[in-house]
């Protein structure tokens, strides 16, 4: 049963060579032999898993077929689960235990996943190896020594391990794709408003996004089809799709996976799209590993029928600086909630009410989350408000419009993911700037709300994994996964899979 | 004292109105006043980490209605910001409320004062949510555990509560104007249905921003900000003291700090609070969480057909459909109900309804109005639970118009309608015999022996002493058990002693 994707388990499943219970019990088998080395998960729960795989296994027994009945997932611990602890990789909500579900774990539920664990992630997202997390930094499955990526550093490290067949992600500045690409992955960040941010813990509310991370841009659509879908507890959720169809989640619309299919009837399913080739993502600051990864994987889709065209997004070099305006402005509003008053940490000792805020916030957060809510605090301070906020807004918009531009001319844009391999543990982690500059490729999708997807094409230095960014017009996540499922059908980089010494 | 001397007050009000919405503006909570602490206070209003804000329809639709009805513009876009700041009963960090962008701007108020009329321009009015309530006191009951902690409660049964901030420009220039203009506010928000008006329960809270200047001036004083007044009393107290304060200090040669202030009516003056320097920076911003909220024209139609008839549209129609005179008119109208039992009981009475209006007005004005004011001081309220229907009072005045009753005995009927002792009025007046004696022919015999009987005050009358024909009058008033009407009674007796 290892390493067996999404679809195969479904099919093990539906032909009753394993059942859920068998399925789920092996996975927390190697979980929990995996715990040590590499601290993907934060909370595993056996005896909540195994319920919720005894229920799977009576719904199939009803005759339910669903694709996903009783396949094991995890979410990241930014979502809120009911009885489960939710600690978004905090010491603030260590103890947190949510009395309720987030839409995308309603979502999941609905379609027959059994949660497994919560995994391990930069503490409120803030951050691109996972080492800023509580619960102790994840280590890649290619190297233990080198970071997995982040701030899904958890859940891209399960599934590139085989802990589980996919894992849910979200994405702010890159937070599923920088990590899918340093742990070997496929991961898609959704269109901003496709799928619920409800029960989803906030870090910059008009950035994040939820989205699959699996092995495969197969898996990734048929997890999507999963999550996505509107949700009215959202005011920013998207209800009916350009072309006019509701987005909704459920068995019945298969939206992504009836792409694929659509897809595997075409002769030459590429010959049509118009591949664009931003020349800011090939600057020097690219590492030539990753750039001849990306280079052969660019030719392999012209050879399957693609055609290349370069593009340019002029104001690319802009991205990181309105980004770390933008994202800790609301961050360091959306913390606010965390004050030691009704939940989460509260200092021990406190003379009054200030105090109790102080030291409950100071100890409860972790550097880089309180050097962000500063930099938040700081821009949206009464005299800097239009220097920097209104102004990073006006950035925002640049990068929306070349984009814009660019999509009057190709269909996608592709390039790194990220600007090199897997990095060393302790690497960047005292230099905020360096770590910033990590997520260059993949804050430009963020800041302009548009899908974006990586998928492995190579591995370079030291045999460790690279991936290739492909972003879209907004809604286009089909032809995303279109493009990345008929390069997939012709390599095996997302079948390769990283040793395991654990077992 | 109204103002000193060569002082002007220069005042603007910011009022807090509760919009009376059965849920939250960004939560399916209840609003209901009174319930046990935290007993209305779902996830997001607690603010659970991941929880989000859903915008309250209803509450849009009431800024609609006032929006309409004080003739301002409805915003087509306007935005939801975030307030920051910290505080336990303010559970996000940060308040939701309009900033740069609100649902209403513009707008007017017509107030009336010492019969004068005078238009209060609006600024504009916002949406906002509530915060919840810190308790210090009486937690005895509620934290038997506390021990000698000196611990506060939060209930946060409030937080989220619909609110409209509605504020005016400086316009006002007395404190009387400020009572007229907050009286004209609170009737208008419960005249069109989107606030009960409470000010006990805080559902229309005022804050007061007074600054003076010397007579002739143009240039506005340093204001100070006086916070939370929750009775029309107050407000003009409040601002009594304060602009007596900032008189005081001037002429001494002082200068106003400009600075937020709470009144404190047992003291009867005004305590700083907060100073400018102190002031919370807010950093506001746009709300990631919630769209702009777009406001079609259809809705803004949908909302003014469902509009009641507005005061003063329907003062006027008072005046045309029912001769009477403007003042009638404006005190008839000062409230919904008052205006809706005017008008039930004007037609309970029949054609020609103009005929009948003026006594209506006049003991609804008068009689009516002065026991509902004696048990219940504040809101002027009670209409809708007054115990005088208005079919029972257009009886009376259909009584007292037929001849049937005299003023006096009209009086006495109304007193067994209030009090419960009766409830049919013609049946009342057949059990107590109230019917009016008149008419020259039943008069007339009693007329003639009360003359027979008194000739003292008759020779006194006949003398020149006018005053003695009131004795007269006693007399044959004794003789009808008080059920004839002294004028006539009166104008009989002279007829009858000049005519001899």
């Amino acid at each position: 049963m290892h390493g067996l994707t999404l679809h195969e388990l479904g099919r093990a499943l539906a032909e009753r060579q394993i059942s859920s219970m068998e399925l789920t019990q092996r996975l927390l088998a190697d979980i929990g032999r995996a715990a040590e080395p590499l601290n993907a998960f934060i909370t595993v729960d056996p005896e909540r898993a195994l319920a919720a795989a005894r229920a799977a296994d009576q719904r199939r027994a009803m005759g339910d077929a669903a694709p996903l009945l009783g396949i094991p997932i995890a979410h990241k611990d930014i979502f809120c689960a009911r009885g489960w602890r939710t600690t978004c990789g905090s010491r603030m909500l260590e103890g947190f235990v949510s009395p309720y579900d987030a839409g995308v774990v309603e979502s999941c539920e609905r379609a027959g996943l059994v949660l497994i664990g919560k995994t391990n992630m930069d503490e409120f997202a803030m951050g691109s190896s996972n080492e800023t997390s509580f619960f102790g930094p994840v280590h890649n499955p290619w190297d233990p020594a080198r970071v997995p990526g982040g701030s899904s550093g958890g859940s891209a490290a399960a599934v590139a391990a085989r802990l589980v067949p996919a894992a849910t992600g979200t994405d702010t500045g890159g937070s599923i794709r920088q990590p899918a690409a340093l742990s070997g992955i496929t991961g898609l960040k959704p269109t901003y408003g496709l799928v619920s941010r409800f029960g989803m813990i906030a870090f910059a509310s008009s950035l994040d996004q939820a989205g699959p991370m699996a092995t495969s841009a197969e898996d990734c659509a048929l997890l999507l089809d999963a999550m996505a879908g509107f949700d009215p507890r959202d005011s920013t959720a998207i209800e009916y799709l350009p072309d006019g169809a509701a987005n909704a989640s459920g068995e019945q619309w298969r939206r992504y996976q009836r792409a694929l299919a659509e897809l595997a009837a075409v002769d030459r399913p590429l010959a049509d799209v118009r591949i664009g080739l931003p020349e800011q993502y090939f600057g020097p600051g690219l590492s030539d590993d990753v750039r001849a990864a990306v280079d052969a994987a660019i030719d392999q889709l012209g050879r399957l029928g693609a055609r290349t065209k370069s593009v340019s997004l002029p104001n690319s070099a802009l991205s990181v600086p309105a980004y770390y305006v933008l994202a800790p402005a609301e961050a360091s509003s959306n913390l606010s909630r965390f004050d030691g008053v009704r939940y989460g940490h509260r200092a021990a000792e406190y003379a009054d009410l200030m105090e109790m805020y102080c030291r409950s916030r100071a100890e409860g957060f972790g550097a880089e989350v309180r050097r962000r809510i500063l930099i938040g605090t700081y821009v949206l301070s009464h005299g800097y408000y239009d220097a920097y906020y209104v102004k990073a807004q006006k950035i925002r918009r640049l990068i929306a419009d070349d984009f814009a531009r660019a999509f009057r001319d190709v269909d996608v844009v592709l390039g790194p993911t990220a600007p090199s391999v897997a990095f060393p543990l302790a690497a960047k982690s005292a230099d905020p700037v360096q770590m910033y500059l990590n997520d260059i490729f993949t804050i430009p999708a963020n800041l302009a709300g548009l899908p974006a997807l990586s998928l492995p094409c190579g591995f370079g230095e030291g045999g460790l994994p690279v991936g290739l960014q492909c972003v879209g017009p907004v809604f286009s996540e089909a032809r995303l996964l279109a493009i990345a499922h008929r390069y997939q059908a012709c390599t095996d980089w997302h079948r390769r899979m990283p040793p395991r010494p654990w077992m | 004292m109204e103002t000193a001397p060569n002082w002007e007050i220069v005042i603007g009000l910011e009022a807090h109105v509760q919009l009376d919405t059965r849920s939250k503006i960004f939560s399916g909570a209840a609003t209901r006043y009174g319930a046990a602490p935290n007993s209305q206070a779902c996830g997001v209003d607690i603010a659970l980490p991941g929880v989000l804000p859903v915008l309250n329809r209803k509450a849009v639709e009431c800024a609609i209605r006032f929006g309409l009805a004080v003739d301002a513009r409805i915003a087509p876009v306007s935005v939801f910001a975030r307030k920051n700041y910290f505080y336990p009963d303010l559970p996000k960090g940060y308040q939701i409320s309009q900033y740069e962008a609100p649902v209403v701007v513009g707008g007017t108020v017509a107030i009336v004062v010492a019969e004068a009329e005078k238009s209060i321009r609006l600024v504009r009015a916002h949406l906002e949510e509530d915060a919840g309530k810190s308790v210090h006191e009486d937690l005895d009951a509620l934290l038997p555990d506390r021990g000698s902690h000196a611990l506060s409660g939060i209930d946060l049964n409030r937080a989220g509560t619909p609110l409209l901030e509605i504020v005016s420009e400086p316009d006002l220039a007395s404190a009387a104007e400020a009572v007229a203009y907050a009286k004209a506010l609170h009737s208008l928000v419960r005249w069109i249905g989107i606030c009960d008006g409470n000010m006990q329960e805080g559902s229309f809270r005022v804050d007061a921003n007074v600054s003076v200047r010397r007579a002739g001036t143009t240039t506005l004083g340093t204001r100070c900000e006086i916070k939370n007044l929750n009775s029309f009393r107050f407000l003009e107290r409040a601002i009594r003291c304060e602009a007596a304060r900032q008189i005081a200090i001037i002429e001494e040669g002082g200068h106003i700090v400009q600075e937020t202030r709470l009144f404190d009516p047992g003291q009867d003056e005004t305590r700083a609070m907060r100073s400018k320097e102190d002031a919370h920076d807010y950093r506001y911003f746009p709300d990631p969480d919630l769209l702009p909220l777009t406001i079609a024209d259809d809705w803004i139609a949908a909302v003014a057909r469902a509009l009641p008839e507005l005061p003063h549209a329907m003062q006027g129609r008072f005046q045309s459909d029912y001769g009477l005179s403007a003042y009638d008119a404006k005190v008839l109208t000062s409230s919904p109900d008052i205006a809706r039992y005017f008008e039930s009981t004007v037609a309970a009475c029949g054609e020609p309804a103009a005929s009948f209006a003026k006594p209506c007005a006049n003991w609804i004005m008068g009689e009516l109005s002065a026991r509902l004011n004696r048990a219940d001081s504040e809101a002027g309220e009670g209409f809708e639970v007054f115990p005088i229907r208005p079919a029972q009072l257009s009886r009376l005045v259909q009584r007292i118009q037929d001849g049937t009753l005299s003023s006096k005995l009209a009086k006495m009927v109304f007193d067994a309608l209030w009090s419960g002792e009766a409830d049919d009025v013609d049946l009342l007046i057949e059990q107590r015999g109230l019917r009016q004696v008149q008419g020259s022919d039943a008069l007339a015999p009693l007329v003639d022996q009360v003359i027979a009987a008194n000739a003292k005050s008759v020779a006194e009358y006949r003398a020149g002493k006018d005053k003695a024909l009131n004795a007269l009058v006693g007399q044959v008033m004794k003789a009808t058990q008080g059920k004839a009407d002294p004028q006539q009674v009166g104008a009989l007796l002279r007829q009858r002693l000049e005519g001899d």
